[in-house]
């Protein structure tokens, strides 16, 4: 039997789960809640990554793959082993510092796709910066490259904002061409003028200047400085919108344009800041990445950590504090399935399936924090009988 | 009882019950309506008219009791049931896709396919016949209230209903095309249909229907014959207690001059806006000043221009206590002393999924110093929030209750007292009763009677001419952004409102020749 279901394996599991479900579906009833639920804004991302763990489980085993060795080690491992910790904080880094810049212009309905170029575009700056002090380094060449990135994310994001609020053009397309665009800036850079002179012909920049990379705080770990300021920016992000005019202005805009602008608030003005924001945090983001972990800008370097913040930005429930604690899960997905791939064999991009999982269901379970799930009980037709 | 004859009811309705989580929406409601009987529908905003008119119409099912048709025991399960057996609905709240023309809307509401061509023909023979202007090939988002209720209004007639229910139908029409409106109900009724009206404006409900069944608290309290009852006796049967009449000091008289408009002109927004051609007026101290008008000739234009979330090009246009704000913003202009209260509750005077605490930051977190160095004062909002929640008897389970689960009424009162509790030296309200009942309305005019005394500025936009002339000094009418010369209330002339209000569509003869049209049919 087992060897029967082999080839016809995915539609027999797609059948196996939804069968039941849809005669669960088709009792029951979605009832509009009189407020939105607190207690699902915060279950539900926390089911969503369980059912995901879940589904991989069973799909996993049906592929005749152990299913619980390989969530065990997607999902669990980098969390029990104490030596993966150091790899799950560098990698939730620029998660968190990009997710919080995304989430910002969620809030206001702003759809930054592009935070992968505007990441790309930080880290260039920040070398760029760094090829222009040469030898020199030191705290204030690490502040300037770090800036660098900040603006040049900005600055990369500030195409699509001037594109919406000058001409109407739609900034989920226009950030995700320029994603495109960044790429061919840094296949250019690194194969053209940056070029590792010493790099025997490889299309990547020379190794980063010892004195130009961020210090690490925990000796003899990777653990860099821009760690800590992924730990700090939600708070202060946090702060921002939940007590500041700006941060109300985003909110009003994104939930009632008109409303906001009887409010007195700019909508326009509120594009270009949300937009500007989130791309200075994606450059950030990239500049960190660059001067604290990788240190060398290749081919391999933008890791598609924008798009992953996009899925970080909404388990978090777009909320400052989710979006660190969302960036930790998502890491470790990052640093499992490299387990994984060791332990048992399944190529490393599955983590990139749990990850898209994650996010579906979290969009899916949306739905949860404003109605309430009712099961239709049968009951005798009551105008059937007469009075 | 009126059945006396052996014909059965058109609709009858025993033991009626729906319960929603935490609400008991109709409690055993019983009623009949006759074939060929206007039959009023009367009570406040949540007393569960629209509960009941939407299980009626097949939108969802009753937890209890039954409901016969001509004599039937039906089970109306979905509005396409509904619409078969014969019951046509107008709704309060349009269902329009936006997007869309008002040819496709109509298209998309009938169960059955009619070629786009015949369905044009169809739906201007019945505009012909009952008097209802609308553009077929114009798109909905371009329209104004009363033409996209207009839309609905041919849209329940083009299914030829024996039962027609309209929810709240006038409160967006004109002194004539009420008349029209009900020329048209009357003649429905003459040929034996059935309509179930749905108001809270009592004299067109003496003046239309012959049966009235009042709903409080879901429950129904009375049941009498509006033409033995006056407008008062209803109202009271309506909200259980006793109606308050706007207090007026007699003799009042105006200051100087606090809001000046001047050659205030701004272009249509799309093809289809409507632009504001040299408007001007001055209201002075104390004044209450109205502008009347049909829906869709400037009215919301106006409103933006005047609030400053549409700035204009010449900064004398628009003048508060003096100091020129025509191309200030609407921020600058709030600080200036000028208040606005927009005709949409939802999504522009409040944002609905926001609690009434952030609604009261929306517009009062400058003037009341809510905000320091770029932080709101939360605990500042809540209080703010709360005493107008007090003050203008706003039923809400407190200042943390979102906008939306406020009833239409109470959200209007709650905005009203936002702004007035500012103390604006202008204010400026659109619309400041539509969907409102009685009570709150009383309550809401009273208030701007009292704000006015106080030496405020008010402007009124209003579409209902009652309200204009029940509660301002000077009035002037809008057409096609265009507005009248400033009349003296005490002196006007409703003719001649009347007039000013369709006469400079340039058709004037049109409505005329409809009615005589429509008067010959009946």
């Amino acid at each position: 039997m087992r060897i029967k279901l082999e080839k016809r394996a995915k539609p027999r599991v797609a059948m196996l789960l939804i069968t039941p479900l849809a005669s669960v579906l088709m009792h029951i009833k979605l009832e509009k809640r009189a407020k939105p639920s607190v207690a699902m804004l915060l279950i539900t991302p926390l089911a969503s990554v369980l059912v995901t763990m879940l589904i991989g489980l069973v799909v996993f085993d049906l592929l005749g793959v152990d299913g619980v060795r390989a969530v065990k080690d997607l999902f669990l491992t980098p969390i029990l082993a104490s030596y993966k910790w150091q790899d799950v904080a560098v990698k939730a880094a620029p998660l968190v510092i990009i997710a919080l810049g995304l989430s910002m212009g969620n809030r206001a309905q702003v759809w930054n796709i592009g935070a992968e170029g505007q990441y790309i575009i930080g880290a260039l700056a920040a070398a760029g910066v760094g090829l222009l002090a040469g030898a020199t380094g030191g705290a204030l060449v690490i502040l300037a490259m770090v800036l660098a990135g900040v603006l040049g994310g900005a600055a990369w994001a500030a195409v699509p904002a001037f594109l919406r609020t000058r001409y109407n053009v739609n900034e989920i397309l226009s950030s995700l061409m320029l994603t495109y665009v960044a790429l061919q800036v840094l296949g250019y850079l690194i194969g053209g003028p940056w070029k590792d002179p010493n790099g025997r012909n490889f299309p990547q920049t020379a190794p980063l200047n010892p004195d130009q990379t961020l210090p690490i705080l925990v000796p003899g770990t990777t653990v860099h400085l821009g760690i800590a300021i992924a730990l700090v920016l939600p708070f202060l992000f946090w702060l921002l919108t939940s007590r500041s005019v700006f941060g109300f202005q985003i909110r009003v805009v994104g939930s009632a344009p008109h409303a906001a602008r009887h409010g007195g608030f700019d909508q326009r003005r509120t594009i270009w800041l949300v937009l500007l924001i989130s791309g200075a945090m994606a450059g950030l983001a990239g500049a960190l990445e660059f001067t604290g972990s990788l240190k060398v800008i290749n081919l391999g370097f933008p890791s598609g950590f924008g798009f992953t913040a996009i899925i970080v930005a909404f388990l978090g429930r777009l909320h400052p504090i989710g979006c660190l604690v969302a960036g930790i899960v998502l890491a470790v997905t990052y640093v499992g399935g490299q387990v994984a791939q060791t332990s048992v064999h399944i190529p490393n991009s599955t983590a990139g399936i749990f990850q898209a999982m994650m996010l579906f269901f979290i969009l899916a379970s949306d739905i949860l924090v404003r109605y309430r799930v009712k099961l239709i009980t049968k009951k005798a037709p009551s105008a059937a009988s007469g009075a | 009882m009126r059945n006396t004859k052996n014909q059965a009811p058109r609709l009858e309705l025993k033991g009626i019950t729906k319960r929603f989580p935490g609400v008991l929406a109709n409690d055993h409601v019983s009623f009949s309506v006759m074939p060929g009987e206007i039959h009023a529908l009367l009570g406040e905003n949540g007393a569960g008219k629209s509960t009941l008119v939407k299980m009626i119409y097949g939108i969802m099912p009753p937890d209890e009791g039954e409901i016969y048709w001509n004599g039937q025991p039906v089970r109306i399960s979905h509005p396409k049931a509904a619409r078969k057996l014969g019951v046509g609905m107008v709704f309060q709240h349009f269902s329009l896709f936006e997007a869309m023309t008002v040819l496709e809307n109509i298209a998309l509401g009938m169960d059955a396919k009619i070629p786009a061509r015949d369905l044009e023909a169809r739906i201007q023979e019945v505009m012909q016949r009952y008097g209802l202007k609308l553009e077929p090939q114009r798109i909905v988002s371009t329209l104004s209230v009363g033409e996209r209720q207009r839309i609905e209004i041919v849209r329940a007639l083009l299914l030829d209903p024996e039962l027609l229910i309209m929810d709240e139908p006038t409160s967006v029409l004109t002194p004539q095309e009420v008349e029209q409106l009900f020329v048209v109900l009357r003649q429905l009724a003459s040929e034996g249909r059935s309509i179930l009206y749905i108001s809270h404006k009592l004299h067109e409900i003496k003046a239309l229907c012959s049966h009235a069944t009042i709903l409080r608290a879901g429950k129904i309290v009375d049941t009498c014959d509006p033409r033995q009852e006056t407008s008062h006796s209803m109202a009271e049967m309506m909200i259980g207690g006793d109606l308050k009449d706007v207090k007026r000091s007699a003799g009042r008289s105006f200051g100087e001059v606090r809001l000046s408009i001047d050659g205030l002109s701004v272009p249509g927004d799309g093809a289809f806006g409507i632009s504001l051609k040299d408007i001007g007026f001055s209201v002075r101290s104390g004044e209450i000043f109205g502008i009347a008008g049909v829906a869709g000739n400037g009215q919301n234009e106006l409103l933006l221009a005047l609030s400053g979330e549409v700035p204009s090009d010449i900064a004398a246009a628009v003048q508060v206590d003096g100091t020129p704000m025509g191309t200030h913003s609407a921020k600058h202009r709030r600080l200036a002393g000028m208040a606005t209260v927009p005709e949409e509750r939802h999504g522009h005077a409040a944002v609905p999924d926001f609690s009434l605490t952030d609604n009261a930051i929306l517009t009062a977190r400058d003037r009341l110093g809510m905000v320091s160095s770029g932080i709101v004062s939360s605990r500042a909002a809540r209080k703010y929030a709360h005493d107008v929640i007090t003050a203008f008897d706003v039923k809400a389970t407190g200042p943390s209750a979102m906008a939306d689960s406020l009833s239409g009424g109470n959200l209007q009162k709650y905005i009203m007292g936002r702004e007035i509790m500012q103390n604006p030296s202008v204010l400026i309200v659109s619309q400041p009763t539509w969907g409102v009942d009685a009570g709150a309305a009383a309550a809401i005019h009273q208030s701007l009677v009292d704000l006015a005394e106080t030496g405020s500025a008010i402007v009124v936009i209003s579409q209902d001419l009652d309200e204009l002339l029940s509660l301002c000094d000077t009035m002037a009418v809008i057409n096609e952004g265009r507005l009248s010369d400033p009349m003296k209330v005490s002196e006007a002339d409703i003719e001649q409102i009347g007039l000013l209000m369709g006469g400079v569509h340039g058709d004037a003869d049109a409505p005329v020749k409809i009615s005589e049209e429509v008067a010959h049919a009946y």
